[in-house]
C-alpha cells in the first residue's frame, strides 16, 4: 500500500500513459544529455520511467506481490467470466509459458488479435482450433487436455456447461497434467470447475491496464478480490492497492 | 551387340491413342473426333477410323470437320490423361521384356533381345501383342528390327519384321521420312530426287552433310546400325501401398488394429528406404460382401514411425462398421513428402512431436485446415496485420512489432452515435451506456488502395483509444470522408 501511495505521489502531475512517459524521459534526458529517438523507444519498451533510481528501490518489492491462487491449480479446469476474461487467459498463458491451444467456435466473430496480445505471449506459441459447434469445442478441448502436449487449453464457450462435461474436462486435465480454462458467459459455469474468476476492467486515471479480479468460486480455498495490472516489461501481473485515490 | 547376338528392337506405334482411350470408356458408333484448342482454333486432335474414312484429318479446324460430316461426334481432348495412359501401356509392355522406353507421345520402344523365344519366336510374340492390344480396343502398328531407327521406320511405314543381320534391304523401299527427320528436310530430299532410304544410302555422304548438317546421316546410320542408339527404360515410380488378404474375416477392433500395424511396419520400411514420410494415408477395408470402407488420415507433418501413425489411426478405425467381417486390408500413402534421416540427440525436444501428433488427432475430428496459427504480415490495416494459416502447413514465425498499442480482440465494426470528429463523451454500445474518461488519438490509417476491400470503402479512418469511466477500454474509429463512429476492438 505505501508503494502505491508513493507511486501516485511521485507521478504527480505526470500522466501515467505512454505519451506522458515520453515527456518524462525527454525531460530527464534534457539535463545535459541528448536522448535519441531509438533510445527513447528502447527505454519505453523497458517500462515506464517515472521515478528516480533512489525511489524505485523502495517501491519494487511491493509491486512484485503475488496474487493468491494465481496461477490457478495445475491439472484442473478453471472458469473465467467478465469483460476482462481474455486478459486473464493471456496472463495465464504468459505465466505458464508454454504452448497454448485456443478453442473457439467458427461463427464467433470476435477474434483475438496477435498484434495486441503479443505483449502478453508470443503469438507463435498459440494454436487456434475453429470448431463447428459446442460439443465439438468440448471434444477438442478434452483431447488437447488429455494429450499433455500443451500446458494450457483455453476454450471459449457460449452455452452453459453441464456437470458431466465439466467433470470430463477435469479428468482429462488430470490425465494430461495440463491446465484448462473455460471462458464462459456470466452465470453459466459448471459446478465441476475448480475455481471461477470474474475479471472486469477498471478505469484508473493513472493506469491503462487496471483490472479487478474476483475469485467467486474456489473449491480449495477462500474467495477474494484483487486489483491487478499488467506489466508489459516484465510480462507479469502485479497486484496493486484498490485504494488509490 | 549383345553376347555375340544381334540386338532386336520392337517399336510400337499407337496412331489413334487418344481417341482409342476415350472410346474404350465411352464407345460410340460412327465418326468420332477429339478436339483441342490449338493456334487459336478448335482443331481435331485425334480421330477414329470412321472419321478418317470421311476425309477428315488431324489438325483440321473442327468447324470444317462438322461441315464435311454433320453426324460427327466429338469430345474435348485431355493430353495429360493420354500421357498417363501411355505410361500404363509402358507398364503393360514390361510383360514382354524388362527394357521398355517411351517413343514420343504415342509410341513405345522395347529391347526384346533374348526374350522373344519365351513367346515362341518373334512372329508369335508380335501376334500376341496384336491380339492383346486388339482386345483392349487399341489400334497399333508394330515394327521389329535390329535397331531402334529401323523398328520405328517399319512401325510407321511398313509393318513387319526386318530379318537380323543386314537392315538395309528391309528399309530400301521406304520413303526418307521414315528416318525420323522433319518434314522440311524430307521435302528437300525429295526435290533433290532422293525419294527412298535406298537412294539416300547410295548417295555421296560429304555433300549431304554439307547441305543438311550431321543430323540426317546420323539418323541413317542409327537406322542401319552403324551408330549406336540407346533405349532408356523408365523406372517404375515407388509405389507406397501394401495389402493383406485374410483367410477368415475379422471384426474386432483389436484384430483390425493388429492388421493395420503389420501393414504399417511394411509401408514404413518402404518409406524409410526412399527417405520420405507419409503425409496422407488411406486404409481401405474390404468386407466379405464386397463393400469397402475407407479411413483417411491426414498428418500434421510427414511421418514414418509405425507406432505413432497407428495411434492416430485408432479413432478412424473405431468408427468402421465391420458387418459380416473384413477380409482384406489395403494401406496406401496417398501423399508423401521428403523426410531425410535426422541425427537423434538428447537435446531435441519431444514436445514438438507430441504437439504435431495432437494437431493430427484433432485434425481427424475438425479438419486439419481448422487448426490455425498466426503469422505476422506487413500491413497497417488492423485486420491484415496478421495472417491466419493452417498450423499443419506453415511454420511458426516471429517478428511481431507494433508501433502503437493494439487491442487484444477485434470484431467487425459496430456503429455508435457520434457527432463530430472528436470521440463522443457519452455513447451507447452493446446496450451499455458508457462515458468517455480518457482518449488517446487520433491515429490515421488509410485504406490500401491496391487491395480491394469491401470494409474499407468508407475511406480513411481515425482510430482513437477510448477509456471509459465504466472500465471498458475500446478502440473507436471515425471515418472523416463518410462521417460515422464505430467500435472495432477492445484493449486489455
Amino acid at each position: 500500500m505505501p508503494g502505491a501511495l508513493r507511486e501516485s505521489r511521485h507521478s504527480g502531475e505526470v500522466q501515467h500513459s505512454e505519451n506522458a512517459s515520453i515527456q518524462s524521459i525527454a525531460a530527464s534526458g534534457g539535463n545535459g544529455r541528448y536522448a535519441g529517438r531509438s533510445e527513447l523507444l528502447l527505454r519505453l519498451r523497458q517500462g515506464p520511467v517515472l521515478f528516480g533510481p533512489g525511489v524505485s528501490r523502495y517501491i519494487l518489492p511491493m509491486q512484485h506481490a503475488e496474487i493468491p491462487f494465481f496461477p490457478p491449480a495445475k491439472s484442473r479446469t478453471h472458469e473465467v467470466c467478465g469483460a476482462g476474461a481474455y486478459v486473464f487467459a493471456f496472463a495465464l498463458a504468459a505465466r505458464l509459458a508454454s504452448h497454448t491451444i485456443w478453442v473457439r467456435e467458427n461463427w464467433d466473430n470476435t477474434q483475438i488479435n496477435p498484434t495486441g496480445f503479443a505483449d502478453f505471449v508470443e503469438p507463435s506459441v498459440l494454436t487456434v482450433c475453429n470448431t463447428g459447434k459446442h460439443t465439438e469445442t468440448l471434444a477438442v478441448a478434452e483431447e488437447a487436455l488429455r494429450s499433455g502436449a500443451v500446458s494450457l487449453v483455453v476454450m471459449s464457450l457460449n452455452q452453459p456447461l453441464g456437470l458431466t462435461e465439466g467433470r470430463r474436462l477435469q479428468l482429462a486435465a488430470r490425465d494430461g497434467r495440463s491446465t484448462g480454462l473455460a471462458i464462459i458467459p456470466e452465470g453459466m459455469g459448471s459446478n465441476a470447475a475448480e475455481t471461477r474468476w470474474r475479471c472486469i476492467p477498471v478505469f484508473d486515471p493513472k493506469d491503462s491496464t487496471l483490472q479487478k479480479w474476483e475469485l467467486i468460486k474456489n473449491k480449495s480455498g477462500t474467495l477474494g478480490v484483487w486489483h491487478v495490472r499488467w506489466e508489459t516489461a516484465s510480462r507479469r501481473i502485479t497486484m496493486v492497492s484498490p485504494a488509490r485515490e | 551387340m549383345f553376347d555375340g547376338r544381334q540386338r532386336r528392337v520392337v517399336s510400337l506405334w499407337f496412331p489413334r491413342l487418344a481417341s482409342d482411350r476415350v472410346l474404350r470408356l465411352h464407345p460410340v458408333e460412327g465418326p468420332f473426333v477429339l478436339t483441342l484448342k490449338q493456334q487459336n482454333a478448335n482443331r481435331i486432335y485425334c480421330l477414329n477410323a470412321a472419321a478418317a474414312q470421311q476425309g477428315l484429318h488431324q489438325a483440321m479446324p473442327y468447324a470444317d470437320a462438322r461441315a464435311f460430316c454433320p453426324s460427327l461426334q466429338s469430345r474435348m481432348a485431355q493430353p495429360e490423361q493420354d500421357r498417363r495412359f501411355l505410361h500404363t501401356l509402358r507398364r503393360w509392355a514390361t510383360r514382354y521384356c524388362p527394357w521398355v522406353g517411351l517413343e514420343g507421345e504415342d509410341g513405345l520402344v522395347m529391347d526384346v533381345t533374348g526374350s522373344a523365344h519365351l513367346f515362341g519366336g518373334e512372329e508369335a510374340m508380335l501376334a500376341d501383342m496384336r491380339m492383346s492390344l486388339m482386345r483392349a480396343g487399341l489400334s497399333a502398328q508394330i515394327g521389329l528390327a535390329d535397331t531402334r531407327g529401323a523398328a520405328w521406320a517399319l512401325a510407321h511405314y511398313s509393318e513387319g519384321i526386318a530379318p537380323g543381320g543386314d537392315t538395309l534391304p528391309a528399309l530400301k523401299s521406304l520413303p526418307v521420312a521414315a528416318l525420323r527427320i522433319d518434314d522440311r528436310m524430307s521435302i528437300t530430299l525429295r526435290r533433290l530426287g532422293l525419294h527412298t532410304i535406298g537412294d539416300l544410302a547410295q548417295a555421296a555422304r560429304a555433300p549431304l552433310t554439307r547441305r543438311f548438317g550431321p543430323g540426317l546421316l546420323l539418323r541413317l546410320d542409327q537406322a542401319l546400325g552403324t551408330q549406336p542408339e540407346e533405349i532408356s527404360p523408365y523406372a517404375d515410380p515407388p509405389h507406397y501401398a501394401v495389402r493383406m488378404t485374410l483367410p477368415e474375416p475379422i471384426g474386432l477392433l483389436s484384430d483390425v488394429m493388429a492388421g493395420a500395424e503389420r501393414l504399417l511396419v511394411q509401408l514404413c520400411a518402404k518409406l524409410k528406404t526412399q527417405e520420405v514420410g507419409a503425409r496422407n494415408l488411406c486404409i481401405t477395408l474390404r468386407r466379405v460382401d464386397q463393400g469397402c470402407q475407407r479411413v483417411e488420415l491426414r498428418l500434421a507433418r510427414p511421418l514414418r514411425d509405425p507406432q505413432r501413425i497407428l495411434e492416430l489411426f485408432e479413432r478412424g478405425l473405431s468408427e468402421v462398421d465391420a458387418e459380416f467381417g473384413i477380409d482384406q486390408l489395403r494401406l496406401e500413402a496417398t501423399w508423401v513428402e521428403t523426410l531425410p534421416a535426422q541425427q537423434i540427440s538428447h537435446v531435441s525436444g519431444g514436445g514438438k512431436d507430441k504437439l504435431d501428433d495432437l494437431i493430427s488427432r484433432l485434425g481427424t475430428r475438425i479438419g486439419l485446415e481448422n487448426i490455425q496459427r498466426f503469422l505476422p504480415a506487413d500491413s497497417h490495416i488492423p485486420e491484415r496485420s496478421f495472417i491466419v494459416a493452417p498450423a499443419a502447413y506453415s511454420d511458426p514465425a516471429s517478428g511481431w512489432v507494433s508501433a502503437q498499442p493494439r487491442p487484444i480482440c477485434l470484431f467487425p465494426p459496430e456503429p455508435i452515435a457520434g457527432a463530430d470528429a472528436h470521440p463522443p463523451t457519452r455513447f451507447r454500445w452493446r446496450r451499455m451506456a458508457l462515458t468517455c474518461a480518457r482518449t488517446t488519438g487520433p491515429e490515421r490509417i488509410a485504406p490500401e488502395w491496391w487491395l480491394e476491400d469491401e470494409n474499407w470503402r468508407s475511406g480513411l479512418r481515425d482510430y482513437w483509444r477510448v477509456e471509459t469511466r465504466e472500465g471498458r477500454r475500446l478502440w473507436l474509429f471515425y471515418t472523416p470522408q463518410n462521417p460515422g463512429w464505430f467500435v472495432q476492438g477492445e484493449f486489455a
